[in-house]
């Protein structure tokens, strides 16, 4: 797909994740190896101990990129010690966050990155076997995957007793069928299972009962594409950039009312307004900014007060978003904020598993509440009650997908309360979006 | 010819390939079987060959893969790219992402819906077209999107989708 | 062992349990839904929340295992609310039929809605309509009611590895059912109903038939007669609260008059017949040395298993119908010709603990009497309810006698209602006709790493009978693996598709509610079981060739055991059944 285009090659950007994307010929080994490709790989197993590239990525301050901001090398450290009878490592390609395509970018236009990446990993916690899960809507991003991996393997880059050690790495692909859930991390386990992407409980946490009941490390794509140049320019270098709780760098999907839409990667802590009006030249059309959605399903709206925060894991937390994946979704002052609620609750409730009842029923009951205030049918009571379900729901839901399925619901009653009050109050949408009362 | 024998030679003719398939089919188990976890790849594989999984294609996988049938079903009707429907020769998926949705994504499902005469999820009479709707296709910049038979279609615009469909009739 | 605290109170715990365990030894009762001790942990109703320090969210305590210094808070305003939301949830996608429902006073969501003191509803909105699947004769399934807990897929997957539910769809759709919601006909279900037995709500149960019953007692022109099963008379008293496994005989039989039987007879003697019918059978495969081992086939849930799963083993299920089968086909020929009365006149109802029965008297082929050889079939549950009706306390009845001339049994009729009964009552006849001696007690060995017992049988004349006994048809799995596969020589194998016990712990009997219910059937086998064994010994005869009114059915009526007449109304056929319905085969018949 077009990924020259919609990849920004402007100045300000810091590309580490996307160093290679758009210039080089991502079907080509040898682009790879020319730019450094696989120098890290032959780096840890040729003169690193396991411990010490744990040391070096824990060093680095990385952070798991595909929403919850787990340390990547604490993970990996815990599944290096844990008890199994084997280890497996899993990149987690079901990048499912409407409006996030950083890691379908990656695998498009990077491949080798996540397979070095993901060897290094294995390297390091003593695994493998190592499979890529890839979500079915990414035909490109799996054929290319698979090339990369057939490439590598006929190099001996990957396979038996890499690069005459005795470490030896297997990796296959395994495409998902169709299943948000999938993206959580426990979920995808049972589908790379083969059956359904029913989440299970943590704990245990899949570091020391993952895949088949094994030591498992699953790490998202644009993580694994930062570890080949943590390991060769080293932690230190990574952990200077950024701030101090959220280091290096992130790729933000920039897209909705903004003039320039695509992927920037920035430092951690560049602010909201620096990606949505520097980079992204603001809103079209003169009209105002109204929100940004940050954090996709389980994130939250941003109004304009907050603009000025930081884009770092724990400040967006505070402000009642996340980081997720990087989906970044501007809205403009045309926006209805219920209406973008409702959106979301459709999304997380069509693709709730059906396992837990809070998942199962209670999306349903937020979103048939939100539907009732959007047809006019809403009362001042709904608002109590989205506000009280919404809560058990995030305390008592099975999994990350249900414990933060209200998120868009509570962000958007923080900050716009007084929209969802003119909704079932006066009857009135005031940006002009609910049909039924315009 | 009689037309008798025209409709028993179209029979045998439908016969032999549904045998073809179902040896295609078994080829298809019989390369995973043993292995752990490839219930899930075998069905992609199978919707491959037959378009959709039918029950009778989901039972074969059952029983040669030696897996319930209970649990094929569960798995199948658990992800949404599983159909247990046939579907059109041409599938049109309408991105619902929200980049997508932002940019009018429920307009442009129901343009398409009333030019095609049918509901989402449902195929034309003449077997053409199934109308999807999808989840993010990933290409956001574009919003909003359709795919046409894995061809992406950016930037639609509304008075424009009987042209598109025109290109693939 | 870790320390540990709850509710400000400390315990010392072993590793590897969980929270809800560990409250229990505090007795504190943390509420739970879709859990089921030992046979199905699965976290998914999420009634159990509690609070652990140092977790973001609340934790199901049925799935959250101690550690040491763990801090646990169980009765937090927090917890409360959430516990009761979830409650509330759960009714909100639930049909309010309580009224009307099987479960009604036995349903696990109503007592924790009563528990929780939930008084309205809080949700409208969808609820899912799924059609009632009552095709079955032995089950009725209601998805409707469904709280998808999981515990019927556990049962019927991990226990008796029969595979018929999963949970299907996603999302607000889910639910547990077999492939396609197709009704449990087109499945290859067992009807065995373990999945009745753990079923938390009324969403499976049994087809009830007392309608039927009870039209064909008020008919004049009918003259209704019903046969108890050995199980029976050790658990009807639980229907009416007595000790678990009391031996009511007497008692039941004055409850069945009372209801208005025209007579009451004991299935114990159709089980004599059957050990003199399969005994003949075994010892002639033994001299031939084909077909062994034999396989019993009183039990009807293992004999679809076995057509099922099995059909090459067919020529070695034994011949013999099911003492039900055998006592409804002499009832409409040697007691209808006995007694002057029209066959055509006679309904036949059976009470069995079983549902599995339900089905077997509506195989087509069971009709060998010129008429269905049983009309209809009650389970303990049903036939409580009966004598409930009519206003009786079975604990406040007089003991009374079973009617002739089929009314008497011998101890090896009454132990056939326990796993390894139908086994030792009937070596005890094979054994005696072929060694002149009187077999002792016989010792059943346990398999461990099988699960499965074994005997050998010394008949002290260089031969021996290896026999084995399975329960549960998860077991009966293995063992038939190893038959078929040549690995195990045996020359007798009882199979009980019931996995507690056998018919004491049977599909169709008094269900407990509670989340021990799985482990408490196994307990209380123990209790029915001894309550059985003590009827054995209590009765002057114990093998069923003495029977004196067995022997007077063969003299008058029958002949010898496998006698044309025998052969004609006391055996059967068996067939190969298809698991699903395939359309290739539907496409071979156009093709020919």
């Amino acid at each position: 797909m077009q990924e020259q285009e919609e990849i920004y090659s402007l100045e300000d950007q810091k590309r580490i994740a996307l160093r290679n994307c758009g210039l080089i010929d991502p079907e080509e080994i040898r682009d790879y190896i020319a730019r450094d490709g696989y120098k890290a790989l032959a780096k840890t197993v040729r003169r690193s101990s396991p411990p010490e590239i744990i040391a070096e990525v824990k060093s680095s301050g990385l952070r798991g990129r595909g929403g919850g901001g787990f340390p990547t090398g604490v993970k990996w450290e815990l599944t290096r010690e844990a008890v199994g009878r084997e280890k497996y490592v899993i990149c987690n390609a079901d990048e499912g966050d409407p409006g996030a395509f950083m890691d379908r970018s990656l695998l498009e236009g990077d491949p080798h990155s996540i397979v070095e990446g993901l060897t290094i990993a294995a390297y390091a916690v003593g695994a493998q076997q190592g499979y890529v899960y890839v979500r079915a809507e990414y035909p490109l991003a799996v054929r290319r995957l698979e090339k990369a991996i057939t490439d590598a393997k006929e190099l001996g880059l990957i396979g038996k007793n890499i690069f005459r050690s005795n470490f030896s790495f297997d990796l296959e692909v395994r495409v998902g069928a169709g299943a948000f859930v999938c993206g959580e991390e426990t979920a995808l386990l049972n589908s790379v299972q083969g059956d359904r992407g029913d989440p299970r409980g943590k704990p245990p946490f899949p570091a020391t009962e993952g895949l088949w009941g094994q030591p498992t490390v699953i790490n998202n794509v644009e993580t694994l594409a930062n570890i080949p140049q943590i390991i060769l320019k080293g932690g230190d270098w990574y952990s200077q950039l950024g701030t101090a709780d959220s280091t290096g760098t992130k790729v933000f999907a920039l897209a909705g009312d903004v003039c320039n839409t695509g992927l920037v990667e920035v430092p951690m802590g560049t602010t909201l307004k620096e990606i949505i009006f520097d980079l992204g030249g603001g809103i079209p059309d003169n009209k105002g900014f109204k929100a940004a959605q940050t954090g996709g399903p389980s994130g939250g709206c941003l109004p304009e007060e907050h603009l000025d925060i930081p884009m770092e894991y724990d400040t967006l937390i505070e402000v009642g978003s996340m980081m997720g994946s990087g989906g970044l979704i501007v809205m403009d002052e045309e926006t209805c904020m219920v209406d973008v609620a409702r959106f979301y609750l459709e999304f997380t409730q069509d693709e709730a598993c059906g396992k837990c009842t809070p998942g199962r029923v209670g999306t349903k009951r937020l979103l048939e509440t939100l539907n009732k205030i959007v047809e006019g049918r809403g009362e001042v009571e709904d608002i109590e009650k989205l506000k009280a379900l919404s809560r058990d729901i995030k305390k008592t839901a099975l999994c990350g997908l249900g414990q933060s399925a209200p998120n868009p619901i509570l962000s958007t009653l923080q900050y716009f309360e007084e929209e969802y009050k003119a909704h079932v109050i006066d009857k009135d949408c005031p940006a002009g979006v609910c049909e039924e009362l315009v | 010819m009689s037309t008798k024998t025209i409709s028993q030679e179209i029979e045998k003719q439908e016969l032999d390939s549904d045998q073809q398939r179902f040896a295609e089919l078994d080829k298809i188990i019989a390369a995973n079987k043993g292995q752990a976890g490839v219930l899930i790849n075998v069905l992609h594989k199978a919707q491959q060959l037959y378009g959709y999984l039918p029950r009778e294609v989901q039972l074969r996988i059952a029983e040669k893969l030696e897996v319930p049938f209970s649990k094929v079903y569960s798995v199948v009707s658990f992800y949404s790219l599983f159909s247990t429907e046939l579907q059109g020769e041409k599938t049109i998926e309408v991105c619902t992402g929200t980049a997508c949705y932002v940019k009018g994504a429920a307009d442009v499902v129901s343009k398409l819906e009333s030019e095609l005469g049918i509901a989402a999820g449902d195929t034309t009479e003449d077997g053409l077209f199934t109308l999807k709707t999808t989840r993010c296709v990933g290409v956001c910049s574009l919003a909003p999107v359709i795919l046409v038979e894995d061809d992406v279609h950016g930037d639609i615009e509304i008075d424009k989708t009987a042209e598109l469909l025109d290109k693939y009739k | 062992m870790v320390n540990i605290r709850i509710d400000g109170l400390d315990i010392e715990v072993e590793v590897g349990i969980t929270v809800l365990e560990a409250a229990q030894k505090l007795n504190i009762d943390i509420p739970t839904l879709c859990y089921l001790e030992e046979l199905n942990e699965v976290g998914a109703c999420r009634v159990c929340v509690v609070e652990i320090e140092g977790e973001a969210n609340l934790q199901p305590a049925c799935m959250y295992e101690v550690r040491e210094g763990l801090e646990v808070r169980t009765n937090t305003p927090q917890v409360i609310r959430a516990r009761k939301e979830v409650i509330e949830l759960h009714l909100s996608d639930h049909p309010f039929d309580c009224l009307t429902c099987a479960a009604n006073q036995n349903c696990e969501l109503q007592s924790l809605a009563k528990q929780h003191g939930i008084r309205e509803l809080k949700y409208e909105g969808d609820r899912n309509q799924f059609y009632i699947d009552d095709l079955s004769p032995a089950l009725v399934r209601e998805p409707s009611k469904c709280i998808r807990c999981r515990r019927c897929i556990s049962v019927c997957s991990d226990i008796q590895e029969v595979h018929i539910y999963d949970v299907i769809e996603r999302g607000f759709d889910t639910v547990a059912a077999p492939a396609y919601n197709e009704s449990l006909m087109d499945t290859p279900c067992i009807t065995c109903g373990q999945c009745i037995m753990v079923c938390p709500t009324g969403a499976l149960h049994e087809q009830d038939n007392k309608a039927e019953v009870w039209e064909a007692l008020a008919d004049e022109s009918k003259h209704v007669v019903i046969q108890t099963a050995p199980a029976i008379r050790v658990t009807i008293g639980e229907m009416f609260g007595m000790e678990i496994g009391s031996l009511v005989t007497g008692k039941l039989v004055a409850a069945l008059k009372r209801v208005g039987f025209d007579k009451v007879f004991d299935d114990c003697f159709g089980a004599d017949v059957v050990v003199l019918e399969e005994g003949q059978e075994l010892m002639e495969r033994l001299e031939s040395g084909r077909d062994l081992p034999q396989f019993t086939s009183c039990c009807p849930g293992w004999v679809k298993f076995c057509e099922t799963f099995y059909p090459s083993m067919l020529d070695n299920l034994s011949s013999c119908k099911s003492p039900q089968q055998v006592f409804g086909a002499l009832v409409k020929t040697y007691y209808a010709e006995q007694e002057g009365i029209d066959p055509k006149n006679i309904f036949s109802v059976s009470t069995m603990p079983c549902v599995a029965k339900k089905y077997e008297a509506q195989r087509p082929e069971m009709n060998d009497s010129g008429q269905r050889d049983v009309d209809a079939v009650l389970t303990t549950r049903e036939l409580g309810e009966m004598i409930k009706e009519i206003g009786l306390d079975i604990k406040n009845l007089p003991d009374e006698e079973y009617d002739q001339p089929m009314g008497q049994a011998t101890g090896a009729g009454v132990i056939f209602g326990s796993t390894g009964g139908v086994m030792e009552a009937s070596l005890r006849t094979v054994y005696e006709k072929l060694t002149g001696e009187r077999l002792e007690k016989l010792e059943l060995k346990e398999i461990r790493s099988d699960g499965f017992k074994e005997a050998e049988i010394d008949l002290k004349d260089g031969r021996t009978i290896k026999a084995a006994v399975a329960r549960g048809t998860g077991k009966a799995r293995q063992l038939m693996d190893k038959v078929v596969s040549g690995e195990a020589d045996y020359d007798f194998v009882e199979v009980m598709a019931c996995p507690a016990g056998g018919c004491v712990g049977g599909g169709g009997q008094p269900i407990y509610s509670g989340r021990d219910k799985w482990n408490r059937m196994y307990e209380d086998r123990l209790q029915r079981s001894e309550g059985l064994f003590k009827a054995d010994r209590e009765k002057e005869c114990r093998v069923a060739h003495e029977n004196p009114d067995v022997k007077k059915l063969y003299a008058e009526f029958l002949e010898e055991p496998h006698s044309e007449k025998s052969q004609q109304l006391l055996h059967t056929s068996y067939q190969d059944r298809q698991m699903y319905t395939h359309e290739e085969q539907y496409a071979e018949e156009r093709k020919s």
